[in-house]
Order: C-alpha cells, then structure tokens, then sequence
C-alpha cells in the first residue's frame, strides 16, 4: 500500500485522537507524587508518602495478594477448561459446533451487568448451600471469574489450534495412539504458545474484573479493583494514584518491550 | 466473537481408534458447557425466575419496565450516550486505525502504542485517570484558567460529559480491531488505480476507501454499542451518581432498594435487546471477517 499514505491532516488528527488516548495516564503520573492528602497536584515540593501508603498498609498487601491469587486459580481452571473444550470441538468436529461455542460464548456477549446480576444470584444461593464457596468467598470469586474469562481463553486456543496441520493429528491416530496421548505428546506440546497466550490474557482479566467482583463481594473478599473501587467511591484517595501509576508503568514496560521485540526481529 | 474455522479442514471420518475417541472428545468437549450451565445458565433461569415472580407473580416488573417514567427515562439516557459514544469512539478508532495500517513504521509504532497500552489497563485506572483530569480543580481547569480562556472552572464530570469522554476513551481500542482487520485486507491496487484516474487525495478517501470500509465501521459500531450498553463502571465513576445509565441502576435497584424483581427484569430484557442487535449485525456483516 506504498503509495497510499495519510496526509499531515490525518497525522494531526490522529496524534491528537492518540494524545487524547494516553492523556489520563499521563495526569495521574504527577497526581501521584503529591504531598497534599487529597486530590490536588503537587506544587512544587513532591511527595512519595502515597508510594508509603501502598507499601505500608496491611489492607492494600491484603488486596493484592488476593487478586493474585484468585488471578492464578481462576485463569489456571479457565485455561484448562477453555483448553479442554477446544481440543474436544477440534478433534470431534460434531454437527452442533456453532451451538456449542456460541454457548460457551455467552459470558463474552452479554452485557457485564446482567452477568454480574446472574453470578449474584447464583453466589446467594451457595451462599445457603455451601457458605464456603458462595458470596463473598475466594472460591465464589474464583468461580465467577473462572465463568468471565473463559470465553476469551477459548478464543485464544481456538485460534492457536486452527493454525496447526491437521495431518499430524491423523498421523498420530493411524500411529494408534489413544486420544491422551496424541493430545499430550503431539498437539498440546504444538500450541504451547497458544496455551500460555490465554493463560496470561485470562489472568489479567481477572487481575482487573471489578463489575462482577462488586455484585459479589462485601467485606472479606476485597480485591485489588474492589479496594480501588471503594478509595474512588467513598473519598479520592491518592493512594489510589500510586497503585495506578505502578499498574500503569507495569503495563507500558510488558506492551513497549513487546513490539520493540517484534520490530527488531524484523 | 464467533470461532476461528480450521483452515485444514480435513473429514475425520472412521478414523483408527474411531471410538475411543469420539467417547474421549465428547469428554473433553462436556466440562466446559456443564460448568457453564451450572454456574450460569442455571442461574440465568433464576434471574428470569425473579422477573416474573417479585415482589409479586406476573409481570407486573416488565409492565413497569415498558411504562415507568423514571425507568424510561433511564433506558433513553442510556440509548442517547451509547449513540454518542459509539459515533465518537468509531471516529476516532477509524482516523488511528489509518494511520496505524497506512502509515510509516514510526506513525505504526506510535499508533499501536496509543491503541493497545490503553488496552491492558484497567478500566479503573482509565476512569480515576480521567477524574484527575476533568474535576473542577482539575488538570484541565486549571490549565484553562491559568491561560485566561475561562473564568470559572466547567463541569466536566458528575454529568453526561465526563460519562461519554471516559466511555469513548474506554472503547476506542475495541473498536479499532474490527475496523483494522477490514483496512489490512483492503486491495491497495484500487487505491492506486483511483489516484492514477485522477482522484484527488480526499476524493479517494471518500468515494473509494471509506465506502470499501463500511463494514468495518458498521461491525465496530454494533460492537461498540453492545458493549457500552452494560457498562458499569466509568458511568457510576464519572457520572458520579447523576448521570444514571442502566447498568448503575440495576446495581441501585439490587442493593439499595432491594428491588431484585426490577432488576431481574432489566437484565431480561437487555439480553433481549442485546441479542436482536448482535443478530442483526450477522445478518448484514459476517462477523468472522472482523474478527482475524
């Protein structure tokens, strides 16, 4: 498409649209460092006592901690249901595929606040049949991730699937291997890049998941968005700006590194 | 978001082993949808169950869903604010979504970092972030008072202002993807034969790239629409509990007025809706071309 390239209106245009894009990053970063105990910039004396805040208090240790763990169960289950279900459409190729994966689909699909609304009911009633798993619990949140996150891991390994030969999965039946063990020595050890893509795309997901989270969470189970949520909601709390700027640059060294990797192996 | 077809698509058939592995398959095709009727479409029933039987049965929760002033007027706050934000969220994805497939390889860079760092940051920070900027002793009032443009600072959240800014802001990346994966299978030879016929650079652009982009800008919009309908978060953040869209009030209706039935029945009817438009757009686009 050598010839067909944007003219200055449209590169104007569109730093402008990438400006707008990264704007709030950018203003939370010196937000902050600020000295005051509220939500005003610095003026000129600069402050690390919100960094202190976050390394300091047990509640945000306790939040993280959480999130970290509820991240590692829920996409470890999700990956391997997701993974699961995907070999088993690949392999079988059954008449009701369509149906199959726009039912696995639907958590994707339908509009998160009637997602949070269904996991709410269903976390209530666990909540009266097995306490320790419903509302309010690791495993209750654990499990409505696990439903959340599952359709983007399914995406992924699908995808990651479709791109492998098919003639080596034949080759291994005609060799009479059993299904376990085509699985196990020829296909999963082909998609291992898939498989660790929705590992990682799950885990993030459910890192951040805060609109399902505050259907189904009150005061023992706080993750990290939830603790956010409540330091956004009751009063703005710098500290909130610390923990951004640390996800924030985190992000931006993971997603820079990345396409510096791509463009140089070019 | 359908699936990914499998390019080598050979028959299975009666193949060694045939048995043993339809039985082995079946299993691992089983987990996921058993799990999921569980722990959601069970529920699902439920919720649905709800609607027509709180406070009382029958449908008196729908009857107020279709009736109900403050419902309705909820429901076209809701509609109104999706329509703008998707207008201004498919605008600026398509003007980066551009320079990002046409441009040299630093527009490329620039622009993918612009489209996918915002990505992969929680909808949280992008929501305190936007607060940071436009509350009233904020970034941008600030600075706007200090260059002498105005006097006294706007109000630029706890309204349907802030709400559509850190909407736009929150689906612009979703929406660049449908557009992108139409503009990268464009045929850039008939660019170059409008150019060489002796368009304009702008006639080109609109009476050739644009109208052979269309389905892209239309998927990005369903999409983009769908999406913000539900939205929960940045609303209740940047609206600050005036701009109430659906989703805020659901949440209101569960754990303020413990009104569940309402909210059974919002949720009904917003998979309803949801559903009807995601069907219309697999009419008029195919979806598996937006989505590679």
């Amino acid at each position: 498409m050598g010839p067909y390239r944007p003219g200055p209106v449209a590169v104007l245009l569109a730093l402008l649209a990438g400006l707008f894009l990264l704007a709030p990053m950018l203003a939370v970063i010196p937000m902050s460092f600020t000295p005051f105990r509220y939500l005003k910039m610095p003026e000129g004396e600069l402050s690390l006592r919100h960094y202190q805040t976050i390394w300091e208090n047990a509640d945000w240790h306790a939040s993280i901690w959480l999130s970290v763990r509820v991240a590692f169960v829920a996409s470890t289950i999700a990956t391997v249901l997701a993974t699961a279900f995907s070999l088993g459409i690949w392999y079988v190729q059954p008449r009701l595929k369509a149906l199959l994966i726009g039912f696995v689909m639907l958590p994707m699909i339908v509009p998160p606040v009637v997602s949070a609304v269904i996991l709410y009911f269903f976390m209530s009633w666990l909540a009266r049949a097995a306490p320790a798993i419903g509302y309010d619990t690791f495993w209750g949140v654990v499990i409505s991730h696990v439903v959340m996150i599952v359709p983007f891991a399914v995406v992924v390994v699908m995808v990651a699937l479709s791109q492998i030969d098919r003639r080596i999965e034949m080759a291994a039946r005609g060799m009479g291997a059993s299904i376990w063990q085509a699985s196990a020595w020829v296909i999963l050890p082909n998609i291992r890049f898939g498989l660790i893509g929705a590992f990682v795309m799950a885990f993030v997901l459910s890192w951040e998941e805060i609109a399902v989270t505050l259907f189904i969470t009150s005061i023992n189970a706080i993750t990290l968005p939830r603790r956010i949520w409540m330091g956004l909601r009751d009063n703005v709390d710098p500290a909130v700006a610390a923990i951004s700027v640390i996800l924030i640059v985190i992000t931006l060294i993971v997603v820079v590194s990345r396409i510096v990797w791509r463009e140089t192996r070019k | 978001m359908p699936a990914p077809s499998t390019p080598h698509a050979v028959p299975v058939g009666p193949a060694p082993g045939g048995r043993g592995w339809r039985i082995g398959g079946w299993g691992l095709i089983a987990l996921l949808p058993l799990f999921l009727c569980a722990a959601y479409l069970v529920p699902f029933l439920g919720v649905a169950n709800w609607s027509i039987t709180l406070p009382e049965p029958g449908l008196g929760q729908y009857l107020r869903v279709a009736t109900d002033p403050g419902v309705h007027s909820v429901i076209w706050r809701t509609i109104r604010i999706c329509a703008i934000v998707t207008a201004l969220a498919v605008m600026l994805a398509y003007l980066l979504t551009y320079v990002w497939i046409h441009g040299n390889r630093t527009m490329r860079i620039i622009a993918e970092i612009c489209i996918i760092v915002p990505f992969w940051i929680s909808v949280l920070t992008r929501a305190f972030g936007w607060l940071v900027v436009l509350y009233n002793r904020g970034i941008l009032n600030t600075w706007l008072q200090d260059l002498g443009i105005i006097s006294q600072p706007l109000t630029l959240v706890r309204n349907d202002v802030g709400v559509v800014i850190g909407m736009v802001h929150f689906l612009v990346p979703f929406a660049v993807f449908p557009i992108a994966s139409v503009m990268r299978g464009l045929d850039g030879r008939v660019l170059m034969a409008a150019r060489g016929m002796g368009a304009s650079r702008l006639r080109t652009f609109w009476e050739v790239f644009v109208p052979m982009t269309m389905p892209g800008i239309f998927g990005s919009a369903v999409i983009v629409f769908v999406f913000s309908l539900g939205f929960f978060v940045t609303p209740a953040l940047l609206g600050g509990g005036r701009a109430i869209m659906i989703a805020e009030y659901v949440y209101v209706q569960i754990f303020q007025a413990s009104n569940w039935g309402l909210a059974a029945a919002l949720s009904v009817t917003m998979i309803v809706l949801v559903s009807a438009l995601l069907l219309a757009l697999m009419r008029i686009t195919r979806v598996e071309k937006l989505v590679r």
